[in-house]
């Protein structure tokens, strides 16, 4: 078994070893590469190891069966050796699939390269004509490359080189132009590096991976491309290759179909290796360790076995959270835990700030309670209780479990628990307009007449301070600027008055006048309809501005919490501390706080 | 929109151009011999030369180049070198039997594909396993070998099926399914494969779009959530998908019409390629192109109409 991994076919650099480790202990991939080494072998020593001639007719043991006078696999119907043919064959299978291989790569390559790096006008011709060429169906060019050039096994593939060249044209211009904007390559070139260098050295190495994938893909669809050529007699009728062993077998189906199988599973089994080594190639470079394989996407909330009721005692708060845990289960078994033992409680029009770095489980916290964790999350432990119904409990017992439905949780969301995400643009679907997506919860979800959801969700997008309400209704969101984006998705969390809004660094991906006139809107919003507010944010400036209390996180932990006067005058945790001179930029705020405030620094006060 | 529609067509005529320009030189700029190949080893000088003649071999390549241009432009691709019927008669005979085929596996495709897909992105597990290695099995076996399979099993076999041959539609719907199935199932086993693949991961990857979870922020339900607008988001990417299929079974006709003695377009492309009968070469290159181009402009028309950003750039 160690023989093939001696030669595999395209062999990965030496720097990859964990891929390549990666990649034989994954079955079909060492399979594939076993089967690709055994075929290689055959293309390599065939012609020497073969029994018969390959061309010699042996007329007497025609169509002969496997075993008959020494033939291992039969004879075909002029008497020749299937084995030694089908030995034979690999030789040429192999050397046509890699010039069709390098033809594409030395076209796709030095285009893509230059595509990405100089865009422009070159860029553009290239582009076109990749969309050409794509848009061609092959067999139908290679026919009539065939008609014009000759039946060569290696004009044909030399075309399909050339069809197959886009592949890797966009894999390289995209890798490129990806790679180009990095730091590392500005840096490269201030430092002086010449292009050709930059590019050998920084942007070839990142687009091999994907390369050497594409090239196992390549080679696999010049393989099917060559048999099905030479199978409908476009090959050269003297080679002994797998597709003429294939139309040899397709004429004597009726009487031998045995003869078809041969190259068949050949071909089949080459293609096939090539394609699962391309494939387990992927794999393999995406599985690193530390990153898990994606679990499955559920549109259902995250359920834990654990899950019972819990005791309403402590439910007098609009919302109770306590001893949550979030972990994140990983390939071996263990759980990567970024929320623990958290809790905090929010009031009817109380405003709570959740403050701390990113990575502190601030967000997750949040969409634990509107339980929207990503699917492969899960809820460790703890309760979450809103306004008397248990979202989440902590397990006592087998028995007493409880699950709460997904039906049930769908309709505190949006109507009783509203949602305003960070980031603007990416939170409305681009291929609605921004009236379909304000209407069609008002009408699912609070059941109003399409007539009177239209009217609340204009009347919405005038409270949230859309100048020409109508004209934002009719946009879809891309034609809309980022900070009307965010009013719109601040506008359809309030549109079903929720009791509890949920809101996720609203501010933060919002010009910085911007954010200002969203947060005195967020105020306003808050004081109209006596929401309970849970505010997201990394910033000390928002929660001196909008919140009542406030609870600082940092690891998944809470670090400390209480009242934001307090906390932000008298922090008694080093790491608040820490947070809070970083957030205010340098002004000593500490001192600043404790201090009598100066005129100037007004603008922080706790108002 | 208008402008968008003009665009894109003006770039099909320009391809289309393009295309069958490169294919003409080559084609003629090669076809040297075919005077000797119609008449035979026994024609004498005198007679290829008379013969070269008539096919205006003689000519110069650039003006036999606008000749033909000009002829096409007015729906004349001329007769074909060996049978001497016009080639858009021939063509015109056998686009049925091609599109046919194609249509009804594109339509499989489509509804398979997206049912396997979407039911394997949403679920994963055991479901979305069996599709990578169905997918990949089916990626394996080319083509031609599956059609190979299914005649050696199901028509010589089992008996079950035509092995060969083609009924018009208009000689009864029996006949002519009978005589389409194994060819639509030779085709569709990889198209539905890869396509079900593309469609799996272009719905995984907008079901973890931020959008989807705003959605899910405001009550709406899940089944709204994901034909309404993951599937609509996911759409552009499985349309782009089953046009790359359908171009690429235009090519994979070739090989299916052959094993099944359909004939097809493609059955017609092999014999002129075999023959060196360029007019009839000439003229369904420049057909399947047409088709091409005309599908392309149907999937770019119907991207537009799903994702309005498309329709600016």
């Amino acid at each position: 078994m160690t023989e093939p991994l001696a030669a595999p076919p395209k062999p990965l650099n030496p720097a990859r070893s964990g891929v390549f480790r990666r990649l034989v202990q994954n079955p079909l991939g060492l399979a594939a590469l076993i089967i690709l080494a055994v075929v290689v072998l055959a293309g390599i020593v065939g012609p020497l190891v073969s029994p018969f001639a390959p061309n010699t007719a042996d007329l007497v043991n025609a169509l002969g069966a496997p075993g008959t006078a020494g033939h291992l696999l039969g004879t075909d119907s002029a008497g020749r050796d299937v084995f030694s043919r089908l030995l034979v064959g690999a030789q040429s299978t192999l050397l046509a699939a890699a010039l069709a291989a390098i033809v594409a790569l030395v076209v796709g390559l030095p285009a893509g390269l230059m595509a990405g790096y100089f865009g422009g006008w070159f860029d553009a011709v290239a582009s076109w004509c990749t969309n050409v060429l794509m848009s061609l169906p092959a067999i139908i060019i290679l026919l009539a490359a065939s008609a014009a050039l000759g039946r060569s096994v290696w004009i044909s593939m030399t075309v399909f080189g050339v069809l197959m060249s886009p592949g890797i044209f966009r894999l390289t211009r995209t890798s490129v132009q990806a790679v180009r904007g990095e730091l590392y390559v500005d840096a490269a070139r201030v430092a002086g590096l010449s292009t050709a260098s930059i590019i050998g050295r920084h942007i070839l190495f990142v687009v091999r991976a994907p390369l050497i994938i594409q090239t196992s893909i390549v080679c696999g669809i010049a393989i099917a491309i060559q048999a099905a050529l030479e199978f409908l007699g476009l090959g050269d009728p003297l080679t002994p290759t797998w597709g003429v062993m294939l139309n040899e077998g397709f004429i004597n189906i009726y009487s031998s179909p045995i003869l078809a199988v041969w190259p068949g599973v050949a071909i089949s089994l080459t293609v096939g290796s090539f394609v699962v080594l391309g494939n387990a190639l992927r794999d393999a470079l995406e599985d690193s360790p530390k990153v898990k394989r994606a679990r499955p996407i559920k549109l259902r909330a995250p359920q834990t076995e654990s899950i019972s009721v819990v005791d309403l005692a402590e439910s007098d708060h609009l919302l109770s959270v306590s001893g949550l845990g979030v972990g994140y289960p990983q390939e071996d078994g263990s759980t990567k835990i970024v929320v623990s033992d958290v809790s905090f409680h929010v009031d009817r029009g109380e405003v709570l700030g959740i403050v701390g770095e990113s990575g502190s489980g601030k967000s997750q916290t949040a969409f634990s309670i509107l339980g929207l964790l990503p699917a492969e999350a899960e809820i460790t432990r703890g309760n979450i209780t809103f306004d008397g119904i248990p979202l989440v409990s902590a397990g006592q017992g087998p028995t007493g479990g409880h699950r709460l439905s997904q039906g049930r949780l769908a309709q505190l969301r949006g109507k009783r628990i509203a949602y305003i995400p960070q980031e603007p643009m990416s939170n409305l679907d681009p291929n609605f307009t921004i009236g379909y997506q304000l209407v069609r919860p008002l009408t699912k979800v609070l059941g109003l007449s399409k007539a009177d959801a239209r009217a609340r969700a204009l009347e919405l997008l005038t409270i949230v301070g859309i100048t020409n309400p109508q004209r934002t209704f009719d946009a879809y969101p891309h034609e809309v600027s980022g900070g009307m984006a965010q009013r719109v998705l601040i506008a359809g969390a309030v549109s079903c008055n929720p009791d509890l809004l949920i809101a996720d660094e609203p501010t933060t991906a919002l010009d910085v006048t911007v954010q200002a006139e969203v947060l005195d809107l967020l105020r306003d919003l808050q004081a109209r309809f006596h929401m309970g507010v849970v505010l997201v944010t990394h910033n000390f400036g928002v929660v001196a501005d909008l919140c009542d209390r406030v609870v600082v996180m940092q690891n998944g932990r809470v670090v400390e919490s209480g009242d934001v006067r307090s906390i932000l005058r008298n922090p008694q945790e080093r790491y608040t501390q820490t947070l809070l001179s970083a957030m205010l930029e340098g002004k000593t705020p500490m001192t600043m706080l404790t201090m009598p405030v100066p005129d100037s620094d007004v603008k922080v006060g706790l108002s | 929109m208008v402008s968008f529609i003009f665009r894109r067509l003006i770039s099909g005529v320009v391809v289309l151009f393009v295309v069958s320009t490169l294919t003409f030189f080559l084609l003629y700029f090669s076809a040297t011999s075919v005077a000797r190949n119609i008449l035979g080893d026994t024609a004498t000088p005198e007679q290829v030369l008379l013969k070269e003649a008539e096919l205006g071999l003689d000519q110069p390549l650039v003006s036999r180049y606008f000749d033909w241009l000009g002829s096409v432009l007015r729906g004349d691709f001329g007769v074909s070198w060996f049978s001497s019927q016009p080639v858009v008669e021939s063509i015109l005979g056998r686009l049925p039997t091609t599109l046919s085929i194609v249509l009804v596996t594109i339509v499989i495709a489509a509804v398979l594909a997206t049912l396997f897909g979407v039911f394997a992105a949403v679920r994963r597990g055991w479901v979305d396993r069996t599709l990578q290695i169905v997918s990949i099995g089916a990626s394996a076996v080319p083509q031609f070998v599956v059609a190979i399979i299914l005649v050696t099993v199901f028509a010589i076999g089992l008996r079950w099926l035509p092995a060969t041959g083609y009924v018009p539609l208009s000689d009864g719907f029996s006949g002519w399914s009978a005589s389409i199935t194994l060819p639509i199932v030779a085709l569709a086993i990889g198209t539905v494969a890869s396509t079900a693949q593309q469609v799996r991961s272009a719905v995984i990857s907008v079901l973890s779009r931020d959008y989807v979870r705003t959605l899910r922020s405001r009550g709406l339900a899940p089944t709204e959530i994901l034909f309404r607008h993951v599937l609509r988001g996911a759409a552009p990417a499985g349309l782009t998908v089953l046009s790359l299929q359908f171009i690429g079974m235009l090519g994979g006709v070739v090989v299916i019409e052959q094993i099944f003695a359909l004939p097809g377009l493609g059955f017609l492309a092999l014999q002129s390629t075999t023959q060196g009968d360029m007019p009839v070469l000439m003229g369904v290159v420049v057909y399947i192109v047409i088709i091409v181009v005309v599908v392309n402009l149907l999937v770019d028309l119907a991207v537009g109409w799903l994702n309005p950003k498309a329709r600016v750039s």
